[in-house]
């Protein structure tokens, strides 16, 4: 296990609420969660009281709480369904922020132990990143490993961390198509791994089960890629994925890092791959003018910040992607509103 | 269960596609242990050092050895880009191959074990690795997504899920790691135990310190880029062969849109090397490293640039320009990259390398 002393004060845990029960959930966490402080935020569509267990430290919000603080830019901003988090990481002042889907509960590693994923992640954020050259033995500040022959000396001390992407056994994060044609697929292969990738490398950002220094990324994980028929599934959504773009962009220029591999959790079976593929696969279809977009962009130099950076961001797809489809002009809209509420919220 | 049964069985052996590149200075006991994985294959071994030593080689082996007494009457003084007292003369095997595929493993390399204990046939698995293709444009969290139980994650573009053609397939060691010097010396006692289940496609745009110890690649595919350097005997390096032949594949392999994957298989890494004598080797090299990086990290090959000889004769000309000044050794290094190329289409005529435009697939 990691032999990183974690303040706990330091860390909040932010649970978007999309179903109003949270007790077996909360329960199959508690001897993580208990040890933190929560920040549950209910999606603000869901109707009817939220089921929190006993013996945890936490704050709620609702709908009436978003709409007190976001005010007038809610006609820009959505936090519905799994955007409700969002509004978790506007509230939070700690310096780390660790979110995991409702859905997921602990996994077991190889040998059957119970997976801690917030000490990993936090483990991960506070070690040092290595994007600028690909170690073989992966994490070289794991204990067990170094880095190998052939590892430049100067590039050994790392970067900051700013995102920490973890994985998911049983229901892996698989788009509506792929887990229709192969519907007995389940994700069992654990990679006992973490590994930084590589500067100027894109992927794809799972929200599922994620970590991120809020104080050097922060504004960076935002709300802004909505479907017409964006639903309550993942396999409906692509929100997170424009997001981890829009970071991994920030922490490239920004010279921090990016992780991805353990933690684990284990995802549990919701929904219906086929249904979801009937609805709409929009997300799947806009992937392809995405990934594009973000693998050339190039930021100016004086992008210095997360804020900067997005700001950017946001301009750059209004020019080029947002001719094409209205997504994309509402998306850079809404990035430049969440910048500016970010700024409002986190002076006050 | 009964799936995966199947598919391993169906992995096709290439017996007659590729040869096993086996550099020697001591004995082949080891060979003994690999039999059950090796024997349908025809070895190449390159004898090191002294050449009126007999390398005896274990019974039932289908070989070609090679001294150095061979390789000088084989390239004349073109020889002179082979290292001597090196394990890079390993190199010269795969010039004189005549197959499709590589694969490349030190003589005090031996069968892993997995976490089940079940014996890992390393052979098997880089063959996996070398007939699926390779994802370097976009990363998949999930690694390599045509592994069996893997798929493309949610978010990747289905335009690029078709993969590029996969030139190098790159393994790794349990018990002795490939350390430096300098790590050997502050760790002796460090053993890797940690079984990675997992194969990916390092990133296009980023280089990585290829080991030369457990290694398979596409010969038509990449073959000339393999050259390990000019090491050993009279040269005032060692322990970079594999980095350097690693560095100049991976720029051309992100120049003609070929992939590389590194991860399993594991082979099991049994001789620690002395790391005051690693130390004396390596040590220009710890220096020369913070030159290369950039100097590779950095370097372009133009368009015209469509086949690997031509790549690599761009890339010694850049080394010839940009490193001659950091060493008069690059400037012997280039000459020697020229040499070796000049060589390989001599015992390689008319093709043995495929021409491929820019980005496409073959």
């Amino acid at each position: 296990m990691s032999q990183i002393s974690i303040n706990h004060d330091e860390v909040d845990i932010v649970i978007g609420a999309l179903q109003l029960d949270l007790k077996s959930f909360m329960e199959e966490w508690r001897p993580v969660f208990s040890l933190f402080h929560l920040i549950i935020v209910k999606d603000p569509d869901l109707k009817g009281e939220l089921e929190i267990p006993a013996g945890f430290n936490f704050d709620l919000y609702t709908k009436s709480d978003i709409d007190g603080v976001v005010g007038s830019s809610s006609n820009a901003i959505s936090f519905s369904g799994y955007s409700c988090r969002y509004f978790g990481y506007l509230m939070s002042r700690k310096k780390y922020i660790i979110s995991i889907d409702d859905d997921c509960i602990p996994a077991r590693d190889s040998a059957g132990n119970f997976v801690d994923a917030v000490s990993q992640h936090i483990t991960n954020l506070s070690t040092p990143a290595t994007p600028f050259f690909f170690n073989t033995l992966y994490d070289p500040f794991c204990k067990g490993a170094d880095f190998v022959r052939g590892y430049p000396f100067s590039l050994r001390s790392g970067v900051d961390c700013g995102l920490s992407c973890g994985l998911w056994l049983n229901l892996a994060d698989l788009d509506a198509p792929t887990q229709a044609l192969k519907p007995e697929l389940r994700n069992t292969r654990y990679v006992d791994a973490v590994l930084t990738v590589p500067a100027r490398t894109m992927m794809p950002v799972s929200g599922i089960n994620i970590s991120f220094n809020r104080e050097l990324v922060g504004p960076a994980l935002l709300p802004a890629f909505r479907l017409a028929k964006e639903g309550n599934l993942r396999w409906e959504t692509v929100e997170d994925i424009w997001t981890g773009m829009c970071v991994k962009v920030v922490c490239d220029q920004l010279r921090l890092g990016v992780k991805s591999g353990l933690p684990y959790v284990w995802r549990k079976e919701r929904g219906d791959a086929i249904e979801s593929l009937k609805k709409e696969w929009e997300g799947v279809k806009l992937m392809e003018d995405v990934v594009p977009f973000f693998q050339s962009l190039r930021l100016s130099t004086s992008a210095a910040t997360a804020e900067d950076c997005l700001s950017e961001i946001a301009a750059v797809v209004k020019e080029q992607l947002a001719p094409a489809n209205p997504v994309f002009a509402r998306a850079a809209e809404t990035m430049v509103e969440w910048v500016k509420l970010w700024k409002r919220v986190q002076t006050q | 269960m009964a799936a995966i049964e199947a598919s391993k069985s169906s992995t096709p052996l290439l017996k007659d596609e590729l040869d096993i590149v086996i550099p020697t200075i001591r004995n082949l006991d080891f060979l003994e242990m690999w039999r059950p994985f090796f024997q349908p294959y025809h070895l190449i071994i390159v004898q090191d050092g002294d050449p009126s030593r007999t390398i005896k080689v274990p019974e039932g082996f289908d070989y070609e050895l090679y001294n150095r007494n061979d390789i000088n009457k084989i390239l004349g003084p073109k020889a002179s880009c082979i290292s001597f007292k090196d394990s890079a003369c390993r190199c010269f095997g795969y010039m004189v191959s005549k197959k499709k595929y590589i694969f490349t493993i030190d003589d005090d390399c031996f069968v892993a074990k997995d976490p089940s204990g079940k014996e890992i046939n390393a052979l098997e698995q880089h063959i996996k690795n070398l007939l699926s293709p390779s994802t370097p444009f976009f990363f998949n969290t999930l690694y390599d997504p045509y592994r069996d139980g893997a798929d493309f994650v949610r978010g990747y573009p289905f335009s690029l899920r078709e993969g590029v053609p996969t030139a190098v397939s790159h393994g790794l060691w349990l018990n002795i790691p490939d350390y430096d010097a300098p790590t050997q010396l502050v760790k002796p006692r460090e053993r890797n135990t940690r079984y990675v289940d997992a194969v990916m496609t390092i990133p296009k745009g980023t280089l990585f310190p290829m080991c030369g110890m457990n290694l398979g690649f596409n010969r038509e595919l990449i073959g000339p880029a393999m050259y390990f350097g000019l090491m050993g005997d009279g040269q005032p390096i060692g322990r970079y062969d594999d980095m350097w032949a690693g560095w100049c594949t991976k720029v051309i392999c992100d120049h003609l849109g070929l992939g590389i994957k590194t991860g399993l298989p594991y082979i099991w890494h049994s001789k620690a090397s002395n790391p005051f004598v690693n130390l004396k080797k390596e040590y220009k090299g710890i220096y020369w490293q913070e030159e290369l990086i950039p100097f590779f990290q950095s370097a372009t090959l133009s368009k015209e640039c469509t086949t690997v000889q031509k790549c690599y004769l761009e890339l010694a000309k850049q080394v010839k320009a940009k490193l001659g000044k950091v060493d008069d050794y690059f400037n012997k290094l280039a000459d020697a990259m020229v040499t070796w190329i000049e060589a390989w289409d001599e015992l390689n005529p008319s093709g043995a390398s495929t021409e491929l435009a820019n980005g496409s697939t073959k």
